[in-house]
């Protein structure tokens, strides 16, 4: 019991990363916005989140760090992709070569220092639930903060107005701008959302994961982030699923790994990437048959005046 | 970024050589590195060594390097622009640059390559690499003497040669000490990926490992470790910092001595193709200091670390008993040869586990 407990902890901390920046991703993409530079403001927000926490001595400082650092990476971005109209794939390709190399230099100074890692929560009653309590309210803040989020992101495009807009903007910036809305203005802020979130899921690795700073430590995670987005067919929903699946799989194959089943590891080590990939193209197939993206994403949009 | 930088700073610097006569009279030497130097492991290391280099000959030499370069056809593109910015001696870090950096020996062969742990070499490309199962086998008798669980863990980066030869030399020690010792083996598929290893040590850990070693690159298994009042051993450089009441010891690559007898070489015009594998004896690697143990343990890593340095004790001492029972053929007379730890793709005896690919 206290393994399997032990199991869906390590689950929780390697999925609440991904979890983040797709979330932010997904916004950004239900405006029509295809921003491929998460990985890039991911590792951004990593080094400024563990600058922030190291000079403050505080990890809430440290998130809000990176949030900022996220957030002014894609501006970058939107200066480029809607103010001056510029391909949005090259736009963040550049995003994330920007982001790998701005990261190692701010985080220079940094490397070899350590923090205090987030503290896991305690509620009295609720943590000392017997099976549940630590896994539900045992972990860290950012852990439930995810969550909160994607039902926030969830609530938001599928019932509020401001949601329906913003789905209209990627759907049919034309018919949305006809009808009055600000299309670039929409996209600006999703991008700004997005951003942000990036910037987040980057801080929470120095933050909680791993209480360090070396350069380049998001490895990928970023790109994970946007195929999860592509393959939860652009729903909130699905995204928790994909997300913690693929989690779920990584520790399942490392603990594997150790009883020795005797599966060759390269197999175990894609086997992430290949069950979630399965069951997210499964779920869409059985749902709508067919492609559910945003019918405007990556298109440029120049409003005629 | 910075890479893109350097390029362009490299590609200055050869517009410029043709006026700049002061920089010609110093020998410049090249460095392709794999991470960031701040890494805190392998390419640190390296950078390391060739801050010792300028150190030493500073007043000789020039050096420039480039860092996060990736292994594979990016790299061919690397090293040429070390070779155009004039740089006559080139040292590539990594064992994927391995074909590229032969490529480009053979297109200027008037310039001097040294290839980091690789097998392929031409009259004007060295190699060097060194005996670190030596170092494993010190970490497993440090391991069995202080695991009380009787469970080892240990994280892989890819099984290769290397990394096998370093489980092997490892677990042959801690039966010495503990002849039921269990070792958990997870691979991680990379070399560098802070998550993972944070991920692979909390599992072996949750296994009931209680020493965790490590052949990838961060201290993310280190810190895990320490937060789970476990036992570590550091890779590459030294780690304490990262748990220090964790770590018993690391094994350091020391390249500096290296980089500077083979620039002496070149500025003497002695240089020539070599294939290096140093151990303990020529300083190619060391061992941090032996902490967070009884003495009786600190004296038996430090006596087997004497007898491996004078040549008396070989931690592929004949007969080494492979998984099928069968002791393996011994072609170096009392030890396995160079070759065969060079090949390793067998586990011997004792390790309850398959080799991946095998």
């Amino acid at each position: 019991m206290e393994l399997v407990e032990a199991i869906i902890l390590a689950v929780l901390a390697a999925s609440t990363p991904l979890l983040i920046a797709a979330a932010g991703e997904l916004v950004t993409e239900r405006s029509g916005v295809l921003n491929l530079g998460v990985e890039g403001m991911m590792i951004v927000g990593a080094a400024c989140g563990f600058a922030g926490a190291w000079l403050t001595g505080s990890i809430f400082i440290g998130a809000l760090f990176g949030i900022v650092a996220g957030t002014m990476m894609s501006l970058v971005f939107a200066l480029m992709a809607l103010g001056l109209a510029v391909n949005q794939v090259a736009t963040g390709l550049a995003l994330t070569i920007l982001g790998v190399g701005l990261s190692g230099l701010i985080g220079a100074g940094f490397v070899g220092e350590r923090i205090t890692p987030a503290l896991h929560l305690y509620i009295p009653g609720l943590t000392e639930i017997p099976l549940v309590g630590r896994v539900l309210f045992g972990e860290d803040a950012f852990v439930c903060f995810s969550l909160a989020l994607v039902v926030g992101v969830w609530w938001f495009l599928y019932r509020t107005r401001q949601g329906l807009i913003l789905r209209a903007c990627g759907d049919n910036h034309v018919s949305a701008h006809a009808l009055g809305y600000p299309v670039l203005r929409i996209r600006t802020i999703a991008v700004m959302f997005g951003g942000a979130c990036a910037g987040l899921a980057g801080a929470y690795l120095p933050l909680a994961y791993t209480p360090f700073f070396i350069p380049g430590m998001t490895a990928g995670r970023g790109w994970i982030a946007l195929a999860l987005v592509v393959f939860s067919s652009w729903r909130p929903g699905r995204l928790v699923v994909g997300a913690y699946l693929f989690g779920a799989v990584t520790i399942l194959q490392l603990h594997a790994q150790g009883w020795g089943v005797g599966v060759p590891s390269q197999f175990m080590s894609a086997l992430p990437y290949l069950a979630t990939v399965f069951v997210l193209v499964l779920l869409s197939r059985a749902r709508t048959g067919g492609s559910t993206a945003p019918a405007a994403l990556g298109t440029v949009f120049v409003p005629d005046r | 970024m910075r890479k893109s930088l350097l390029a362009l700073a490299a590609g200055l610097l050869l517009a410029g050589s043709v006026s700049a006569a002061s920089a010609a009279d110093k020998l410049k030497v090249g460095f392709i590195y794999l991470g960031p130097i701040g890494d805190l492991g392998w390419t640190y290391q390296h950078d390391l060594a060739r801050q010792a280099l300028v150190k030493e000959l500073g007043d000789k030499i020039e050096t420039t390097y480039l860092e996060n370069v990736p292994e594979g056809p990016d790299a061919e593109r690397a090293i040429e622009q070390l070779v155009r910015a004039g740089n006559k001696l080139i040292f590539t870090t990594s064992f994927g640059y391995m074909d590229p950096t032969l490529k480009v020996a053979k297109k200027y062969p008037n310039v001097h390559f040294e290839h980091s742990t690789g097998y392929k070499r031409d009259k004007n490309m060295s190699t060097y690499s060194a005996k670190w199962y030596q170092g494993r086998y010190i970490q497993g008798l440090i391991a069995a003497k202080m695991s009380k669980s009787g469970v080892l863990g240990y994280i892989g980066s890819f099984p290769i040669p290397e990394v096998v030869s370093g489980i092997n030399a490892t677990i042959l020690a801690a039966q010495t000490i503990n002849p039921n010792i269990k070792v958990k083996i997870i691979w991680a598929n990379t070399w560098f990926d802070p998550g993972k290893e944070a991920d692979a040590a909390k599992a072996l850990i949750d296994q009931g490992a209680d020493v965790i070693m490590q052949h990838t690159d961060s201290p993310a298994a280190m810190q895990i470790a320490s937060e789970r009042g476990k036992l570590a051993f550091g890779q590459d450089s030294e780690m304490i910092k990262f748990g220090p009441t964790t770590q018993l010891t690391s094994i350091l690559d020391t390249w500096g001595p290296y980089y500077i007898a083979r620039v002496k070489a070149e500025l003497d015009g002695t240089w020539k193709s070599e294939d290096t594998w140093g151990g303990l004896d020529s300083h190619m690697f060391a061992m941090a200091p032996y902490t967070n143990m009884p003495d009786d343990v600190k004296k038996l890593a430090e006596d087997a670390q004497a007898a491996i340095t004078a040549g008396k004790l070989h931690p592929f001492k004949c007969p080494v008993v492979g998984q099928d029972s069968k002791p393996v053929e011994c072609k170096g007379g009392a030890n396995l040869d160079d070759g065969q730890i060079l090949g390793m793709n067998f586990y011997v005896k004792g390790i309850d586990d398959k080799l991946p690919g095998k």
